[in-house]
């Protein structure tokens, strides 16, 4: 069904496109000064454009190019091949084909941070051991969680990471502008695991099993002492702030969820 | 039992239903038994149905339909933006927003403060009681 002209034209549009690349690649180190190569064909409608293919022809010159190079488009040799490497038949067939997952090449941006949620932020959270605490934000880690801390003197939550989900933000801020948060990652807080102390003996198996307590690490201590001592300043220098962020958040008689402002 | 507020015009009276809810507008003409011509200084003039409008006691001295300019000077004249803030369902009105309104924090002071007062009365109760006591 395809008419002699078209085949024709495909024909014609891969030695032009073949051209062009090489022409380009020609042009490369001169490309900084050049500036983008603009159409001289406006689009009327999606689709269609203002000049014929032999319009277009006469227009970009490319009969000047062809007139330059003797009658035809210059053509240049590609490079030459790279020898491959020697591929080895492999030791082992497997006797089924196995299939191959695709790779997955995505990479995660940390969750959208809430417009409502800033650094210095008073966050009330909502689920967890210190389920209804109001609790300083500090900053959003590379994995999306949010870096908090009670203050641990005021309220006893330490430096700990929090779902953006799982917490309401209020509009009170705390100034953190002295506070430095720029050591905490989100390695900071991974467990440390002793695998290599799993391998038991039958007889260790059937003692009472009483893993080591591990104390909680002093230079833990040493960071949350540090990054408390600015902001508690920066909260006791606003009145009630203080109690404010002791105290739990509960719904009493008559409070409606959806009509609070926070 | 005699009505004491009525439709008439230059009766001010506080929208309860609609897009307008909540402010306060002059009735400057009737359009039939049901509606009434409505008009604020922020708004443009509409008809409205009385089951929309609660009225107040305040009361403008403006002819029927009178021009924006002319309604404008007879509000300020007649000072309704004052009487209404001074009027105890005004006042309940401010107060009502500014409770909705309340951060969690302000909230919080809030409770504080009732906590206090009602300290301070319980105490000077007790020194009552113990002054006719003793």
């Amino acid at each position: 069904m395809y008419s002699a002209s078209t085949v024709f034209i495909c024909g014609r549009e891969r030695a032009k496109t073949r051209v062009c690349r090489s022409v380009e690649s020609e042009m490369a180190p001169e490309k900084e000064k050049k500036k983008p190569r603009v159409t001289r064909n406006p689009e009327l409608i999606k689709g269609i454009r203002k000049y014929s293919k032999s319009k277009m022809y006469h227009k970009r010159g490319l009969w000047a190019i062809k007139e330059k190079n003797g009658g035809a488009f210059p053509h240049h040799e590609g490079k030459p091949a790279e020898p491959k490497p020697e591929e080895k038949p492999p030791k082992f067939y497997p006797a089924d084909d196995v299939k191959k997952p695709l790779k997955n090449k995505k990479k995660h941006k940390p969750t959208k941070l809430r417009d409502t949620i800033t650094p210095g932020t008073v966050l009330i959270l909502l689920a967890g051991r210190f389920m209804g605490k109001r609790v300083v934000f500090l900053k959003q880690l590379p994995s999306g969680l949010l870096l908090i801390t009670g203050p641990f003197r005021i309220n006893g939550v330490p430096l700990r990471r929090v779902s953006q989900a799982y917490v309401i933000a209020t509009s009170t801020k705390v100034d953190i502008s002295e506070v430095n948060v720029e050591k905490f990652e989100d390695k900071y807080f991974s467990k440390k695991s002793d695998k290599k102390k799993n391998k038991k003996d039958a007889n260790e198996f059937f003692d009472a099993e009483k893993p080591e307590k591990q104390k909680f690490p002093q230079e833990k201590k040493d960071d949350q002492k540090t990054v408390d001592a600015a902001l508690i300043k920066s909260i006791e220098s606003v009145p009630d702030l203080k109690a404010y962020l002791g105290a739990r958040f509960s719904l009493k008689d008559g409070m409606k969820p959806h009509e609070l402002v926070f | 039992m005699p009505f004491k507020r009525y439709v008439e015009v230059g009766r001010v009276a506080l929208v309860n239903y609609g897009k307008e809810y909540g402010k306060l507008v002059v009735i400057v003409d009737v359009v039939d038994q049901n509606r009434a011509l409505v008009d604020a200084p922020d708004m443009i003039r509409c008809q409205m149905n009385f089951k929309r409008l609660s009225l107040t006691d305040i009361k403008i001295n403006i002819r029927r339909s009178p021009k924006k300019s002319i309604l404008i000077k007879a509000m300020e004249e007649a000072d309704v933006k004052n009487k209404w803030e001074n009027s105890s369902w005004g006042r309940k009105l401010i107060v009502q927003k500014r409770r909705a309104s309340l951060n969690d924090f302000d909230r919080f002071k809030l409770m504080l403060a009732k906590i206090k007062r009602a300290g301070l009365i319980r105490r000077e109760l007790a020194e009552l009681k113990k002054g006719t006591a003793a």
